[in-house]
């Protein structure tokens, strides 16, 4: 409950960051990475309740469409919020150093915040509605972070381009959980009964889903978002697009997977998605210069991995992935922050410029060497154990094992050589080499890299209880079925090992063939043309174009012509769909006519022509003021002397009113020619038309006749009034009564404003 | 400018029709009329006047600010609603008490009658300021 | 009845519309006037009519089976004819306005008078 609690504290406190600043100024990095802190604290104690199962907090929020702020501790929410929050404090530290002396370093933390507490409750949440919430404020905090650097107008695009994707993922994940509530008819995913494919709208449901998992994780087709969020501050790019906030869609498929998963589609989309993503990551990484962009491209292929073993549906697979996500946020992260040091300290990301650092930055290269060889799976790191785990899980996968492995094996290569370009090249070199302006960074700066670096390390030796302690139970979550999970080290030497032989040596391999990678990317740059990032550049270039015509089209700033435009469609729509007017009663007995009622009708159309084609403007005062009063007296005809009496006084009002002003502005002029107001006649007759139309269709429909039965029968017994209307007005609706008399003061305020500014100019 | 016929008969029907219209706010409840229609009606008799007299004449006479009608009328409206609130009911609930008098009979007092003088006044605060604006825009 | 109302209630928007579609300032307020009428006959109109009869109820409150008018519609129609007077007095005060400063009463021209 506490953890909920300051989850949600979390989005109230944005406000104070900025005054923290100000108090601690340098040192306020250290108290904001406190709040990380304890809600670490606070998921730790959780730990050893959950190997009894889950544990649901629910606060009433809106019952009655069953949103609720539903949470669910189990070993898969727990893995992730000490993930999120964990990886947090460093973070929180990290940038404190490394923004330095930054105008907006408050608004950044704001948004890191804000970044934090949503994907907190992403994680934590079990109501999908909720979820859903999180999820989009994951993207709009993603937004906001890749466009911190707002001045560039490369960041702008970038983080402009995040948002329009996963946004556009956001949408079809909403209309996917929507459907998958109302099949299962709950909105909390422990209430949920596992969808069977025979289920008619399963297919759509699992398509629109599955999408919006996709956009967030970058998998191919999506996955050029990513490496263009690298324009984002560095602590960024570790913490939400290689740690957590891109793990979300891998997250949703782990969390789903027991209602929607195990079924051919699901193993086909899944595996299908991710083994073509791996494949795309490992063909982006190879030739790139920038450090950060082979980081990128690497957790692209990370994210392949991870959403085939999701995938493969097996038990086996299910554990790999949990321990793959694990290492690949440790290592990922500690990369990103070692890349983040030496493009602070030298200012160049290039590797092929980079070189000696170790004298300088001893600390930066013992963490990068020691996350590129859990990056590598070397024994004993957790990276080890995990891409053992990755090998089995990929042998034993139940269909289409080949072409999965193969992909697999290239992805490790590529890693492997990604691990030794960034450990060793930057580092590698004579001291005498090494330029005077560098120096070594701040102990906040290289803590967080280190510290996340050794936790690798420190997981390999305790993988034992690791995998007791959570893995297994969020393993439990996933296949909804208790399995014990044993993390060795050492398996003996079987084909799995001699596969990881094979992938260091053909990653080494690449390493040293990595000049000519470089040289053939750059000959083939021209292929850039082809790629998906330009075909969605066009798209938006062409899509802003169209939008511009439309609007130039339809915004044409003159009145009548808006006008115009609602009406002929108006009246179109309406034709369209009550065409046969079989329905529509025209009531024409001569027993139902009243002689009186017919004069005065008549005499209020007469008012009206009169009023369209005088050229004095009092008589068209007078004409309007035969119509209101005429249908004051029809009011009063038909049982409502209420209203009767409020159009007799509204009517005098208007035309007083009218009158006073009505002398001080020209004559009647006609502007327009024959044609035009042949046009417009034809136009109001038409819509005139619709309207008679619409008005005997809605006689011949009888929606809840029991409101105002409602309305008669209360009125006196509870509400002490016999004139019903008056009742309905000041008691029964007296809010939209009193939302009325508010818009009245409002264009009250309206008018005198509009009188008193001319007179202040006098 | 002013015909004097039109002046006279003002003077005299200005505290005739404020009364008629209080009392149409009164029994709005149990007949036509009510906030909308007793506004509407004392707010034409101010406008009379002021059409006889002319604008700052007609707001000297009402002593008010229509302004402050209007926001006068807004607070006995929320005000109304509020009471409910206190007694732990949704805002705007209908609270009554029934009091027995010898001659008249049964008395019902209910906040939604408290509702409608806040629309009473708030509908002749708006219709004078919006009238006398035009009005004095003109002399 | 209702035929014979449903015809001025297209007669009355019929004539709001075209005058609306003028070019000239004081022709669309008196549209607008016209067109606000003929709404408020549609929605008393569109929810059955009854001749007579108001919803005021007899001395001892409700009884059965007396065949009021409707008293939702006229509640909503109050509220409206009261809205569009204030809705009115502004677009004519804006109007008044515009035409004092721009020297114009051609819609057309007052669009052009920003640009």
């Amino acid at each position: 409950m506490f953890s909920i609690y300051l989850m949600l504290i979390f989005f109230l406190l944005t406000p104070l960051v900025s005054p923290l600043f100000k108090f601690f100024k340098e040192k306020a990095n250290w108290v904001l990475a406190v709040f990380p802190a304890l809600f670490f604290i606070s998921m730790m104690m959780m730990i050893p309740t959950i190997q009894y199962g889950p544990k649901i907090i629910s606060l009433q929020w809106v019952p009655s469409i069953g949103v609720n702020l539903d949470f669910v501790f189990d070993g898969l929410s727990i893995l992730f919020a000490l993930l999120v929050s964990g990886i947090g404090i460093l973070i929180f530290i990290y940038a404190g150093s490394y923004l330095k002396n930054h105008p907006l370093i408050s608004r950044f933390y704001v948004f890191l915040f804000i970044f934090m507490a949503s994907m907190l409750g992403l994680v934590l949440s079990d109501n999908i509605i909720l979820l859903f919430i999180f999820w989009e404020a994951t993207s709009i905090s993603s937004y906001l972070l890749i466009g911190f650097d707002h001045e560039n107008p490369e960041a702008r695009k970038a983080a402009l381009k995040a948002l329009l994707i996963t946004g556009l993922g956001g949408l079809s994940l909403m209309a996917g959980l929507i459907l998958l509530g109302s099949i299962t008819g709950s909105y909390t995913i422990s209430g949920m009964n596992p969808v069977t494919a025979n289920s008619p709208l399963y297919g759509l449901t699992l398509f629109l889903i599955l999408l919006g998992a996709f956009t967030k994780s970058a998998q191919f087709p999506f996955h050029f978002w990513l490496p263009g969020a690298m324009k984002a501050p560095t602590p960024v790019s570790a913490y939400l697009h290689s740690a957590t906030m891109v793990k979300a869609g891998v997250f949703l498929l782990m969390r789903l997977n027991p209602i929607l998963g195990g079924t051919a589609d699901w193993h086909l989309w899944v595996t299908l998605a991710g083994t073509t993503t791996m494949l795309t990551g490992s063909v982006l990484t190879l030739g790139q210069k920038d450090m950060k962009g082979l980081l990128a491209s690497t957790t692209i292929i990370a994210l392949g991995i991870l959403v085939t073993l999701i995938g493969l549906s097996t038990s086996l697979a299910a554990k790999a992935a949990l321990v793959f996500l694990l290492v690949h946020s440790l290592y990922k992260g500690s990369l990103f922050l070692v890349v983040g040091i030496i493009d602070h300290e030298t200012g160049t990301r290039d590797i092929t410029k980079l070189h000696s650092l170790t004298w300088v930055l001893p600390f930066s290269a013992f963490s990068a060497v020691l996350a590129a060889f859990s990056m590598s799976g070397f024994p004993p790191l957790l990276g080890f154990i995990s891409k053992e785990l990755l090998y089995e899980a990929k042998i034993q996968a139940p269909s289409a094992g080949e072409i999965i492995l193969i992909t697999g094996f290239l992805a490790n290569a590529v890693n492997v050589t990604v691990a030794a370009l960034i450990a060793i090249k930057p580092f590698l070199g004579r001291k005498k080499k090494i330029s005077h302006h560098i120096h070594e960074v701040p102990f906040s700066l290289w803590l967080a890299p280190f510290l996340m670096a050794v936790a690798g390390l420190l997981f390999g030796f305790f993988s034992d209880s690791l995998g007791r302690l959570i893995i297994s139970p969020a393993l439990a979550v996933i296949h909804a079925e208790p399995t014990v999970v044993k993390l060795k080290m050492w398996h003996g030497v079987n084909e799995v090992f001699l596969l990881s032989v094979i992938t260091v040596l053909t990653g080494i391999i690449f390493y040293f063939l990595y000049p000519q990678f470089i040289r053939m990317a750059g000959k083939l740059s021209r292929l850039r043309r082809f790629s998906i990032s330009t075909i969605y550049e066009r798209f938006l270039t062409g899509f802003q174009k169209f939008s511009y015509r439309v609007t130039v089209f339809l915004q044409n700033g003159r009145l009548r012509y808006y006008l115009m435009s609602v009406l002929i469609a108006m009246i179109l729509l309406v034709l369209l769909f009550i065409f046969p007017f079989s329905e529509i009663e025209w009531k024409l007995e001569i027993t139902d006519i009243y002689f009186f009622d017919l004069a005065l009708v008549v005499l209020i159309l007469i008012a009206a022509a009169l009023v369209l084609f005088t050229s004095s403007r009092l008589t068209a005062i007078v004409a309007l003021g035969i119509i209101g009063y005429g249908v004051a007296l029809i009011y009063a005809l038909y049982g409502a002397p209420d209203l009767a009496i409020t159009q007799l006084l509204i009517e005098t009002l208007i035309v007083i009113l009218f009158a006073l002003v009505i002398f001080r502005l020209p004559n009647f002029r006609s502007f327009s020619g024959k044609l035009t107001r042949w046009r417009d006649a034809f136009i109001a007759l038409a819509s005139g038309a619709v309207v008679t139309i619409l008005t005997l269709k809605a006689g011949s429909l009888q929606f809840h006749p029991n409101i105002s039965g409602y309305f008669l029968e209360k009125s006196y017994r509870e509400a002490y009034g016999k004139n019903v209307v008056n009742v309905i007005l000041v008691d029964f609706r007296a809010l939209d009564t009193l939302g009325e008399i508010t818009v009245l003061t409002v264009a009250a305020i309206g008018v005198f404003a509009l009188l008193k500014l001319k007179r202040k100019q006098k | 400018m002013y015909p004097l016929i039109f002046r006279i008969t003002s003077r005299y029907l200005l505290p005739i029709f404020l009364l008629f219209s209080l009392i149409v706010l009164y029994q709005g409840h149990n007949a036509p009329g009510g906030g909308f229609i007793g506004g509407l009606l004392a707010a034409t008799a101010f406008i009379m006047s002021a059409l006889a007299y002319g604008g700052k004449t007609a707001r000297k006479k009402l002593k008010f600010n229509p302004a402050t009608l209007v926001m006068l009328g807004l607070l006995t409206a929320v005000f109304s609603g509020i009471l409910s609130l206190l007694k732990g009911d949704p805002f705007l609930t209908g609270l009554w008490i029934h009091i027995h008098l010898p001659l008249i009979g049964e008395l019902h007092l209910g906040t939604p009658l408290l509702f409608d003088l806040g629309i009473f006044l708030t509908v002749i605060g708006i219709t004078l300021w919006i009238s006398f604006g035009l009005l004095e825009e003109n002399e | 009845m209702e035929t014979i109302l449903s015809l001025l209630i297209g007669g009355l928007f019929a004539a709001g519309i075209y005058s609306i579609l003028r070019r000239s300032i004081v022709k669309l307020v008196i549209g607008l006037i016209m067109l606000s009428q003929s709404v408020n006959l549609l929605i008393l109109t569109a929810a059955g009519l009854t001749r007579g009869n108001p919803p005021l109820l007899p001395k001892e409150g409700f009884v059965t089976g007396q065949g009021y008018a409707d008293p939702l519609p006229q509640a909503l129609v109050l509220t409206a004819i009261v809205i569009s007077f204030g809705v009115i007095s502004f677009t004519l005060v804006l109007l008044y306005r515009a035409h004092q400063k721009l020297g114009t009463d051609d819609l057309d021209k007052m669009g052009e008078s920003d640009q």
